[in-house]
């Protein structure tokens, strides 16, 4: 039990799939610019793992070694295209927020890292809570990202104004301002690394 | 074929939508592999060059393969698996046939399987190019065309970012910001000045 609650927490922390691994980058600066937009993706994203890394560590002892990338992607692909439909059919805004995004869930780093590094090596149920703990980690950093952004770029919070007569930084919802912030929070996370040690 | 809508698709997909700068694909090789013009260039070079191959490849399954049989919810399963396929079969082509090439492209080819610029490039002509599951008038050779602009868009965002690293390498930047933290920000500055070209909107 205590080992599984390690594999659900280290991803949160320790290794944090955004912060610490620098995984995925692309859809974290594209779909960050709100908050909801963040969470849509984040649970899209946990969902793709989650699902993955349980199919993979069950049958991963059926998958020959020299195959077993494309067998992977098959793998995610259908998480991924699961997702893409539901999100189609529950929730035209978000899937018309996030755009090209959902179908690039297949093509991140994470996912596949996850499956190659953790899953195929280990059982069921500690892949379920690794996958569970970097989806969550990558969600949270999602958050961050996304709460910075749109809190100074436009003065509001899920769609709330938090202050008023606030004038905002526009460009922070613009492309350059998300390269700024994760250039910024990345170097934020190295000078704490550094100071600890 | 419109010229004046291929000169907007030139025009849009190398700077107003740069892949790098603005939709923010193929991030991961434009911050490890960009601190030498060189390298840049050869993985530019083989970006460029499997794009509008797999731009073409792509369009094709999903109009005479996918669309016909009522498949287009197997897209992106599919291109994955072609793209990856292509790669493969791109590296196998060049090495036979030109192995000057072969060695200047060498890694980043097989690197190239996972980069979200392809898929993104292939995901985006579809979305773009089909309405009601139907092909516009010439929009395999606009989604060629786009495919190719958007590799040329990848090679200035490289070729920039490579350029003004070459010239940092020796100055003194802060203890966490080295390496990757910087890399963010040039970028951030170099795509405040892409969007010149769009216009700020307030």
């Amino acid at each position: 039990m205590k080992n599984l609650i390690k594999e659900f927490t280290k991803g949160i922390i320790k290794e944090n799939p955004t912060f610490v691994l620098a995984l995925g980058l692309c859809p974290t600066l594209a779909v960050s610019v709100s908050v909801a937009n963040a969470i849509g993706m984040g649970v899209a994203a946990t969902f793709v793992l989650l699902g993955s890394s349980v199919i993979v560590s069950l049958v991963r002892d059926f998958i020959p070694g020299k195959i077993r990338i494309p067998c992977f992607i098959v793998i995610i692909a259908t998480f991924v295209t699961i997702t893409e439909l539901c999100l189609k059919a529950y929730s035209p805004v978000l899937n018309r927020a996030l755009g090209i995004y959902v179908p690039l869930i297949v093509v991140n780093c994470i996912v596949l890292g996850r499956a190659e590094a953790f899953a195929c090596k280990n059982s069921l149920l500690k892949s379920f809570f690794d996958g569970l703990g970097m989806g969550v980690g990558f969600t949270l950093a999602l958050i961050l990202i996304s709460a910075i952004r749109e809190f100074l770029g436009s003065g509001q919070l899920l769609g709330h104004t938090l202050i008023k007569g606030f004038e905002p930084v526009f460009v922070l919802g613009m492309p350059s301002g998300a390269l700024l912030v994760i250039g910024l929070l990345l170097g934020f996370f190295n000078f704490l690394k550094n100071r600890k040690t | 074929m419109n010229p004046a809508q291929l000169l907007g698709i030139f025009i849009s997909s190398v700077f107003i939508y740069n892949v790098i700068l603005s939709r923010f694909l193929g991030l991961c090789p434009f911050v490890a592999i960009s601190k030498e013009t060189r390298q840049a260039l050869a993985m530019s070079g083989a970006v460029t060059f499997v794009i509008t191959a797999s731009c073409a490849v792509t369009w094709l399954i999903y109009r005479f393969l996918l669309l016909p049989f009522n498949l287009a919810y197997l897209r992106t399963l599919s291109f994955v698996l072609v793209i990856a396929a292509l790669v493969q079969l791109i590296e196998m082509i060049i090495r036979k046939i030109s192995p000057a090439l072969y060695r200047a492209f060498g890694i980043y080819l097989t690197l190239i399987t996972t980069n979200c610029a392809v898929l993104g490039a292939a995901v985006l002509n579809i979305d773009m190019f089909f309405i009601g599951d139907k092909a516009v008038a010439g929009s395999f050779y606009y989604s060629v065309f786009q495919g190719a602009c958007m590799g040329l868009g990848y090679t200035l965002a490289m070729l920039l970012m490579s350029g003004i690293r070459e010239r940092l390498e020796l100055c003194n930047v802060p203890k966490p910001l080295k390496d990757f933290p910087l890399a963010f920000i040039i970028a951030s500055i170099l795509s405040l000045s892409f969007m010149g070209f769009s216009g700020f909107k307030f």
